[in-house]
């Protein structure tokens, strides 16, 4: 990260080829966006002349203290109300790369004019009134960056002044504030104290917040990245137009994803005609140009065919090995902006690149309302709220699912004349278990695993569990250890009046502590966990052959006690069941690094791990938030608890699972519930 | 991709969105710098010819150097050009302040162009960088009948979706290089090697950064005598682009009053 100079950043630093990057401002309405703005702008130098001076005469004919805002509140009416309308735009330079602030207005009457200037941007910086804490627009507006596919979010709690500086102020916040982000998607969120109006946090380390030791605003905003062109995922150019200007027929478009060079092959969808590319062609020609040969993600180029097929408008080209799908019933998770609400039955234009049609919204789930996170039982999605819909289309469509392509894998949604409303596209009718209702009878385990990780990807933990259970008929069977995930997924069912199999597997070998939590678990839920025991005679024949702690002297007998005292239980807990939730992350050690969504388990069924993508800290934070009861071994460095024989404390900075069985030297510290594949780790062990 | 790659493929996408989604559109030429571009991005997207008419609203008043510019390049370039009269200042508002109101001529020559026409749909080279109220457009811009521009509902614009379907008697601005900066402009026209109207550069000690009416454009104090030195001054400059610009400064509001009843 750069420090700021103490002279001014010249506007001289800014060169062609340095980074580009938009950054949005949201937040609940007063919390001091353009203030911030301000204050950055004026801090780097990025103010014109004269521009200071403006903003003074222009708050002394209002009679008001000098106003940042009135820098991007040009309008005459948002001066005089005092309020941000419509988004806005201003370049900043900073040492490293060229900003484009985008200003949005926080206001519940704009959120369309938000939306707007969100989606323009590569990452997002959310305002928080260091007062006043979270609010309906800061809900809403973190919920619409998720929807819009913004996934770079860091936070400034600001207005520090009005809590006198305080640290601990700043502590409880940044607690509440990571709490509530990590149930909306976002982990491991960057959060700095700042007070706009004096200067402090925002380029320069100030005295009155001399406790922080985190970066300033200005270093955030360095450390994002911009959005690169799709270049490696499978060509998709939506087909803008078919020029016959003179005896070639041209067929226009921009490249959203993927390569595309002279003499492959194309197919054009959703008919699905084939032919190869002829040439890529540009005026002015330029001999030997590389575009003539070959184009990639973010051009908008011309090419010709070889074969004359039929090529129009709406039509999507793509690569024929990894075609996108025509779909006439696609699934979308939705934000609405027209003040009359999305219904069953409704009309509307339904667009997915250049692609038009109408639709029928045929179905609405999971409304909500973002600003109060409260569910909504009613068929429909009203102006602001965000929703799951199923739309029948009037024509087949090429479209993706936005997994797998976030810009071919989205649609936008017309009503009366204007765009209203648009979201990521979950499913199509084209996809292996079909858009609508439950996973079925019958479909291989792989293809449910698929569809449901399409479907559930995008949405924060919770509504993933409770989406989860509710798609997968049969019985469903979640395991815990109490760790942090465990507990962490416990009160994400309790919260959410999930009903299924909770299960814990007592090797008779648990800390003292771990019991105790599990008692106080009980307690604080209301509930009963089941536990699942050794079968005796097998413990019996164990122990006989290896001693009570014969787990110590080879690897293969420590995995023999493993399978006595887990493994096999496990097996029992599962058996006939439809579905295992689990609490892994992916970083948590290498060998987890795999972990995905859902995968299919080989015991025969879907393997689900709806914090797959969270982080420790996001975990924690997630916690601590709710109060949720933890195991205080945690707080002596016990990071990953298992057994008490066969689990220590870490130092700082080892791997999380350096702690089980540590006397083993290779990386893999896995008991065998999760071996890859799941399976064949169940076989029998080595008898000694 | 470099950044000027990447604004032109970009405004080629949108000028190539005008084209299919408007019945009839035309293309605003200023004469100055951004226009210029815009024409040449054009014709890059339509593969060396313009498909729509190209307007010249001319209001009289414009440099001796712009009129050959204009005379030159429709030839070289191939525009399908017509040049619109505007009505006499006395046409104007009267309660605008008199170089907004001397501005507002084209606002009204404007209009006798959209009514001759037809045209639902007008291309426009304004940027986001030059002016606040230029700040907050979207780039399909609704204009009511009367040419209005209704700020206060504005309709949402993401993802490269634009709403195209003026009500009848409406019309869509298109602005296609929104998104570009000043130097921006400058580092193009370079690489691309396009002709310029010399005066932006500087004789006798001054030049001009935006061309407009004779009578309330100023030059100011600039040594900058190529291309080259241009982007030195704008790189080292804090001045905004628009300050010789008479109309811009008359009052806090002027040139919001002006873009409102359908300037630019």
């Amino acid at each position: 990260m750069n420090m700021l100079p103490n002279d001014k950043i010249l506007p001289g630093h800014q060169t062609p080829n340095r980074p580009l990057l938009r950054v949005v401002i949201v937040g609940h309405v007063d919390h001091g966006k353009s203030t911030l703005i301000g204050r950055l702008l004026h801090e780097t130098g990025s103010l014109p002349e004269g521009k200071l001076q403006t903003i003074n005469a222009v708050s002394d004919r209002r009679g008001v203290a000098f106003e940042w805002s009135f820098l991007l509140d040009a309008l005459q009416t948002e001066r005089d109300q005092g309020i941000t309308l419509d988004t806005s735009q201003i370049r900043l330079r900073t040492a490293s790369c060229d900003v484009v602030l985008i200003d949005a207005p926080g206001h519940a009457e704009f959120v369309r004019n938000m939306v707007t200037g969100a989606a323009q941007a590569d990452a997002a910086l959310l305002v928080i009134d260091a007062a006043e804490g979270v609010r309906e627009q800061t809900r809403r507006h973190v919920h619409l960056l998720h929807i819009l596919g913004i996934s770079q979010l860091a936070v400034v709690v600001n207005k520090m002044d009005r809590v006198g500086y305080a640290q601990s102020r700043f502590v409880e916040i940044k607690a509440a504030v990571a709490g509530e982000l990590s149930e909306l998607g976002f982990s491991a969120v960057t959060i700095v104290p700042a007070a706009a109006r004096h200067g402090d946090g925002v380029a320069q380390r100030t005295p009155a917040l001399a406790w922080h030791s985190g970066p300033t605003v200005l270093e955030m905003l360095e450390s994002f990245t911009p959005a690169k062109p799709l270049a490696e995922l499978p060509l998709r150019i939506p087909v803008q137009a078919v020029y016959r200007f003179d005896d070639r027929r041209i067929v226009a478009g921009r490249i959203e994803s993927g390569r595309l060079a002279v003499g492959d092959e194309i197919v054009v969808l959703p008919r699905g005609a084939t032919a190869r590319v002829r040439s890529i062609e540009q005026w002015p020609a330029l001999a030997g140009s590389p575009l003539a040969a070959a184009s990639r993600a973010g051009q908008s180029i011309g090419l010709t065919l070889d074969d004359q097929i039929f090529v129009e408008r709406g039509d999507m080209i793509a690569s024929p090995q990894q075609s996108a799908t025509a779909a006439r019933l696609l699934r979308a998770r939705v934000f609405w902006l027209h003040e009359q609400a999305l219904c069953v039955g409704s009309n509307v234009g339904v667009r997915v690149g250049t692609a038009e049609c109408s639709g029928k919204v045929t179905l609405i789930e999971n409304a909500i309302d973002p600003g109060e996170l409260a569910p909504s039982k009613a068929q429909a999605i009203a102006r602001n709220h965000i929703g799951e819909i199923e739309i029948a289309l009037t024509h087949p469509i090429a479209a993706d699912v936005h997994v797998q392509n976030p810009r071919t894998g989205r649609l936008v949604l017309d009503f009366a004349g204007r765009i209203s409303g648009g979201g990521p596209i979950l499913a199509r009718d084209g996809d292996p278990a079909g858009a609508r209702g439950r996973a079925q009878e019958g479909t291989p385990l792989a293809a449910q695993a698929g569809r449901l990780n399409a479907l559930l990807d995008a949405l924060p933990a919770p509504e993933r569990l409770a989406r989860f259970c509710r798609e997968v008929a049969g019985r469903l069977v979640f395991t815990t250890s109490f760790g942090l995930e465990d507990q962490a997924i416990l009160h994400m069912l309790h919260e959410q009046d999930i009903d299924i199999d909770v299960v814990t597997l007592d090797t008779g070998r648990l800390f003292p502590e771990t019991y105790q939590l599990w008692s106080e678990t009980e307690e604080r839920y209301g509930r009963r966990i089941r536990a699942i025991y050794p079968e005796h005679g097998k413990l019996e024949s164990l122990v006989a052959a290896h001693g009570i702690n014969g787990f110590y002297a080879s690897r293969a007998a420590r995995t023999a006690c493993c399978h006595v005292r887990k493994v096999e239980p496990l097996n029992r807990a599962l058996a006939g069941a439809a579905a295992w939730i689990v609490g892994l992350r992916a970083d948590q050690s290498g060998h987890r690094g795999a972990t995905a969504l859902t995968a299919v388990d080989a015991r025969g069924l879907l393997k689900f791990s709806p914090l797959f993508d969270w982080t420790r800290e996001a975990v924690q934070s997630y916690v601590a938030a709710h109060r949720i009861p933890l195991n205080p071994l945690h707080g002596s460095g016990f990071a990953s608890i298992g057994c008490a024989p066969c689990t220590r404390a870490i130092a700082p900075g080892e791997p999380e699972r350096a702690g089980r069985w540590w006397w083993e030297q290779d990386g893999k510290k896995e008991c065998g519930l999760h071996n890859a594949g799941g399976g064949k780790a169940v076989a029998e062990p080595a008898q000694p | 991709m470099s950044r000027l790659d990447d604004l032109e493929a970009q405004s080629i996408f949108i000028l190539r969105e005008a084209f299919a989604r408007l019945r009839r559109i035309g293309l605003l030429w200023s004469l100055g710098k951004d226009s210029n571009v815009m024409i040449w991005i054009a014709r890059k997207a339509f593969f060396g010819r313009v498909p729509f008419p190209v307007l010249h609203v001319d209001t009289g008043k414009k440099f001796p150097e712009m009129y050959a510019f204009r005379e030159r390049y429709a030839v070289e370039w191939n525009l399908d050009l017509k040049v619109e009269p505007c009505p006499p200042v006395e046409a104007v508002d009267p309660t605008l302040p008199p170089a907004a109101r001397s501005a507002a001529r084209k606002t009204e020559g404007l209009k006798l162009a959209l009514a001759k026409y037809g045209f639902d749909g007008l291309i426009a080279g304004i940027r986001r960088d030059e002016e606040p109220t230029r700040a907050k457009e979207r780039v399909f811009s609704l204009r009511g009948i009367e040419g209005r521009w209704d700020v206060r509902d504005q309709a949402p614009e993401f993802w490269d979706h634009f709403n195209a379907a003026p009500p009848s008697g409406a019309h869509m601005r298109i602005h296609p290089i929104l998104h570009w900066t000043e130097i921006d402009i400058w580092r193009y026209t370079r690489r691309e090697g396009l002709p310029i109207i010399p005066l932006y550069l500087a004789r006798n000690g001054k030049r001009y950064r935006s061309l407009g009416d004779t009578d309330i454009t100023f030059p100011h104090a600039s040594d900058a005598a190529s291309i080259d030195d241009i982007i030195a001054e704008l790189e080292a400059t804090t001045i905004p682009e628009r300050a010789g610009r008479a109309m811009d400064h008359e009052a806090e509001d002027a040139f919001e009053r002006l873009r409102v009843t359908g300037y630019l």
